[in-house]
């Protein structure tokens, strides 16, 4: 299975300064998922989820256009081939 | 993103580390201290509670405490007064997992004392102490403290439950006293195995009882380095000194307009010197009367007197926070603080005559000074 994940500005120097990274392996959730994106962005977790494993509570991330925090939060299912948004919320700065 | 000046401190000169709610800045003068060269804005965008400076061991390592809104407080620091900041891969500053607790802020960074130069502590919302033994390579929750079994009781100010005062003491290695907001001070005599309440004649108007155990907003309290006895303290409603390592505390709140406040800083040579910023009361958390006023006491509380000399003394409705306050150490001593509304204040002469560093930051959270 492969996932396309697409970071934040202010978090690409964290990830190679790349906007988009690729990741490959068997993923049933998006924490799965997420899980491939830390083992090649490891300075991303932290800066997503608190160390209770939860997402910041001004961090949204979308698949396939969806906010999970509408469709089952980290334990919802995720697709082969989804696109998976990183996005800071509209507050802050 | 905004452009960021820098500035290249030469050894002899005054730092201030200001702390806002978009980040951090820098100012540099030299011993005269008539100008000031800004630079920043560091960590753009980033509540800055926190800053501090590490001198011992030869180093010239400025701490930061960035909280982001998206991602989150970690605590980063600087070799080259600003330059460059490490951006730890793994947050530095976080709650062991049987806590289930996600760190919130970081409060205060402390140096330890100046022979334990690897020692650091670090204290953060909601209320717990971390403590570094390798110059802040890493860090960890003293668990005493969180254990302690009053936590439960504690309750949040207007803050937020923070711990936002961090004094080891000067003279015995196993002593530290912390503050906590509102929980009211706290003192472990055996290195943080074990700790206690120490607020005995501190008040908590906001409680029936006014005297309890615990459970005191205190704001801010400060220790004198070279006579540690004496301490003074700023309380939500109330003005104490001790003189007994903050054991027990005595009312001074001689000759102020008020006795609620935030800021408080004490001279660095003499335990009779502290200086306060007095606001109207906790429904209106401003300078009384208009008139931003700091007031300075001589002889350890006695007699306070108001130190006005350059500062608005008309439709001044300001707001000095607990963090906002700092003394450097030379003679004669400068005085410094921040306001909520970015202005910021300097004295070369303990306070006799002020003058307007910056007017326009964002709103100051934290002032600290040091000598390069």
């Amino acid at each position: 299975m492969s996932f396309v994940f697409v970071i934040p500005g202010p978090l690409r120097e964290l990830a190679g300064n790349r906007g988009a990274v690729r990741v490959n392996g068997r993923a049933e959730s998006i924490s799965d998922a997420l899980t491939l994106l830390w083992s090649q962005c490891p300075a991303v977790r932290d800066r997503v989820l608190t160390e209770l494993g939860e997402v910041r509570p001004h961090i949204n991330i979308f698949v396939d256009g969806e906010s999970i925090r509408d469709s089952g939060g980290l334990g919802a299912s995720v697709r082969e081939g989804a696109e998976i948004f990183i996005l800071p919320a509209v507050s802050g700065g | 993103m905004p452009n960021i000046r820098h500035v290249k401190p030469k050894k002899g000169d005054i730092l201030l580390l200001v702390g806002t709610m978009k980040g951090a800045f820098l100012f540099r003068a030299k011993r005269s201290r008539r100008s000031w060269d800004l630079a920043g804005p560091y960590f753009p965008g980033s509540a800055v509670y926190a800053m501090g400076y590490d001198d011992r061991d030869g180093r010239r390592r400025i701490w930061a405490g960035p909280q982001s809104m998206h991602f989150g407080s970690l605590l980063r620091s600087s070799d080259n007064f600003g330059k460059t900041w490490t951006n730890p891969e793994e947050a530095n500053v976080k709650f062991p997992t049987r806590t289930e607790t996600a760190l919130q802020r970081i409060w205060q960074i402390a140096p330890g004392r100046a022979d334990e130069p690897n020692t650091l502590y670090c204290g953060v919302e909601p209320a717990a102490l971390f403590v570094s033994k390798d110059a802040g390579e890493t860090w960890n929750l003293m668990e005493a403290l969180w254990d302690h079994p009053q936590r439960a009781n504690w309750q949040p100010g207007g803050g937020g439950l923070c711990l936002h005062t961090i004094l080891p003491d000067p003279e015995d290695k196993k002593r530290m006293r912390i503050a906590v907001s509102a929980a009211g001070m706290y003192v472990t005599d055996d290195n943080g195995a074990t700790w206690r309440p120490s607020n005995k004649g501190v008040r908590a108007e906001f409680l029936p009882n006014k005297y309890p155990e615990f459970g005191q907003c205190v704001h801010k309290v400060v220790q004198a380095p070279n006579k540690p006895q004496r301490m003074f303290l700023q309380n939500h409603w109330g003005l104490y000194r001790s003189d007994d390592r903050g054991e027990s505390w005595t009312d001074i709140a001689n000759g102020v307009p008020s006795d609620f406040g935030f800021a408080m800083a004490i001279h660095p040579e003499d335990p009779d010197r502290a200086w306060i910023v007095p606001l109207e009361s906790d429904q209106f958390r401003c300078t009384p009367e208009g008139k931003l006023r700091v007031y300075r006491t001589k002889n350890a509380g006695k007699k306070w007197e108001p130190m006005t000399k350059g500062l608005p003394q008309k439709q001044a409705y300001e707001t000095v926070l607990r963090d906002a306050m700092a003394v450097d150490s030379l003679d004669p001593a400068g005085v410094y603080f921040g306001t909520r509304s970015g202005k910021l204040f300097a004295s070369s002469d303990e306070g006799k005559r002020w003058s307007t560093v910056i007017d326009g930051l964002p709103p100051i959270l934290t002032v600290k000074t040091t000598r390069v």
